[in-house]
């Protein structure tokens, strides 16, 4: 059997609540018991709400906070002991969730771009090649090295953080929310894109997303993740077709998006609290006929 | 070629130093404040050079010329020891140029050193320097300046050690607040991902975001600490006579006012017009760049 090249292994990460004196009162548990895999070549889609810890297990994965238990498997290693490490990020990056703060603007795309090349020990006289090359991945115009991020479009700015998470040449890409930023046309440009590299660079990614529907025609299996649980997992058709849980089921409900009024009158949910309700009371609210009364 | 399109939309490029010239040469606020600050900086260097009487800067005594009003030999009148007061003037601005460049020179790199470094670390690190600002935050700045130059002899050098010593703080505050905003941002954790060292995280990634506010505030500095420097020497805690100081001169003028009131108003001007222009210019630069929050 061949080794997935991620392994996520009964995922744990809770933060400590503390009042405004600093006491600990408690803890959120923002990740809890999230298992799954992905195999070489494949795309794994992880979409939940906001808050229900989707950036959490990307930033486990990528060893920017520990997890509280639980193992990550990199080409069945773990990760635990070698998270930050230059062995760990040559084999996976990461796309963050909004380009508008992922680029510095004080500092051009080719000074952003070169940065894992130089921590890389690419010699200085090949970094404007290969700075080129990678912009070309993403089919920018090689004059576009000399922009700074407030020249660039959103999508734009979203090419030019692909390319830089491309430059160490990593099995694995974690798209936190790539395109939720980025308005229809774009997302599926984008979207275009990241399929396109992923066959010519036999890439494996984790596509992390609020949106169910992107999911349908790019990954392979999808999980859905609640309050920091994940209720369901499969492979994406059948999850499609046949949702088991009832938080599936309202997700799906609100596929497909088609417009930006439509965006508008989706179901928003009420947060009392900071508190994030329950399936059984968004299904209430939805048969109650939606949105905030 | 999808990209081809979005090209097609792209505005004409401005190149971001041209726009930035652009907005700066329209403020008058920091026209003015630029001309002033390179007519000083311009007479401090050639102070010699434009001076009617260079040798008045030391201790000559010319009894029969003092107390002359201004005149078109002496354009500022002269002193009651008979010395040209223009002369004297042009050399202590050269002498309050020097202080406010060699106490920004040490104060600023250690404040912006420190105020990245308890942003960037947190935790002791952060605890150790800020609560050591805070402290001397909190020390009175003149008392502080006072005692610096009460214990060590009153002289250039000190001067410049005591408002260094005191005016390093600000600028950690400053860059510690910039640099608390700048850790959270998703590129900091980028870079971090992307396995850049800790000295490029600091130096390349958070201080360009600091190099605007530092400008500005670095520009406003300059002034104050002209006027501190003065306010020293005029209390005797500074550069100690023969040596021309405004701050000085206005006290010693002082004695003849109102009568021989150019001893003293105009070397006081002459503060003012220093001061005044770095301030305009740290205010242009502030517009010019839009920053919020400098003092
Ligand atoms: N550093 C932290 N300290 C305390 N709580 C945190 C921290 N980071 C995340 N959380 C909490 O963990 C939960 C999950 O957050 P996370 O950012 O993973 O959500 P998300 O699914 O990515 O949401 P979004 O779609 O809005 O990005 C939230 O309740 C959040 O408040
Ligand atoms: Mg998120």
């Amino acid at each position: 059997m061949i080794r997935p090249v991620l392994e996520v292994i009964d995922l744990c990460k809770s933060f400590p609540v503390r009042s405004p004196f600093g006491r600990l009162t408690g803890e959120v548990k923002a990740v809890n018991n999230v298992s799954f895999s992905i195999g070489r070549g494949k795309v794994y889609g992880l979409a939940g709400e906001s808050g229900s810890g989707k950036s959490t297990i990307a930033r486990m994965i990528m060893g920017l906070t520990p997890p509280t238990s639980g193992d990550i498997l990199l080409d069945g290693e773990d990760i635990g002991s070698t998270g930050g490490s230059p062995a760990h990020r040559r084999k996976v990056q990461m796309v963050f969730q909004n380009p508008g703060s992922s680029l510095n603007p004080r500092r051009s795309v080719s000074q952003s771009i070169t940065v894992p090349l130089h921590a890389n020990g690419l010699p200085r006289a090949d970094r404007a090649r290969r700075v080129t090359e990678l912009l070309d991945m993403v089919q920018l115009p090689a004059s576009y090295a000399e922009r700074y991020p407030h020249e660039l479009s959103g999508g734009q700015k979203q090419r030019v953080a692909i390319a830089r998470a491309l430059a160490v040449a990593p099995k694995l890409l974690v798209l936190d929310e790539p395109t939720s930023a980025l308005d229809v046309s774009v997302q599926a440009k984008v979207i275009d894109l990241l399929v396109d590299l992923g066959r010519q660079l036999d890439l494996t990614f984790l596509f992390i997303s609020h949106d169910l529907s992107l999911m349908r025609n790019f990954a392979e299996k999808v999980g859905v993740l609640y309050l920091g649980s994940l209720v369901e997992t499969g492979r994406t058709s059948v999850v499609f077709e046949n949702p088991r849980h009832d938080y599936t089921r309202l997700l799906l409900a609100s596929v497909p998006v088609v417009s930006a009024e439509e965006e508008a009158m989706r179901p928003r949910i009420p947060l009392i609290d900071g508190e994030i309700p329950t399936a059984e009371q968004l299904l209430a609210l939805r048969k109650a006929g939606g949105g905030e009364a | 070629m999808a990209h081809l399109s979005e090209l097609a939309a792209e505005p004409q490029r401005l190149s971001n130093a041209y726009q930035n010239w652009y907005r700066f040469s329209r403020n008058p606020s920091a026209v003015i404040g630029t001309a002033i600050v390179i007519i000083c900086i311009l007479t401090a260097i050639f102070a010699p050079l434009i001076t009617p009487y260079p040798e008045h800067v030391g201790a000559v005594v010319n009894f029969r010329e003092r107390h002359l009003p201004p005149s078109a030999d002496y354009w500022f009148g002269t002193d009651n020891v008979g010395r040209d007061i223009f002369t004297r003037v042009v050399f202590g601005m050269r002498i309050s140029l020097l202080l406010a460049l060699v106490v920004l020179a040490t104060a600023v790199p250690v404040g912006t050193v420190l105020g990245l470094l308890a942003g960037y670390y947190g935790g002791w690190v952060e605890i150790v320097i800020m609560r050591f600002t805070d402290i001397a935050l909190a020390i009175p700045g003149l008392v502080m300046v006072m005692a610096v130059a009460a214990v060590l002899s009153p002289d250039l050098l000190t001067s410049m050690i005591a408002i260094a010593a005191l005016w390093w703080t600000w600028h950690a505050r400053l860059i510690y607040s910039i640099t608390r905003q700048t850790r959270v941002q998703d590129y900091i954790e980028a870079a971090e991902t992307l396995g850049a060292s800790k000295f490029h995280i600091l130096f390349r990634e958070i201080l360009p975001n600091c190099v605007s506010a530092l400008a500005v505030k670095t520009s406003l500095d300059a002034g104050f600490v002209i006027l501190i420097g003065s306010t020293l020497s005029f209390l005797g805690l500074g550069i100690q006579p023969p040596t021309p100081d405004l701050g000085t001169m206005v006290a010693s003028g002082a004695a003849f006012l109102p009568s021989y009131w150019w001893e003293s108003v105009l070397p006081g001007c002459a503060i003012l017009f220093v001061s005044l222009g770095f301030n305009l210019l740290g205010d242009g630069l502030r517009d010019m760049f839009d920053v919020e929050d400098v003092r």
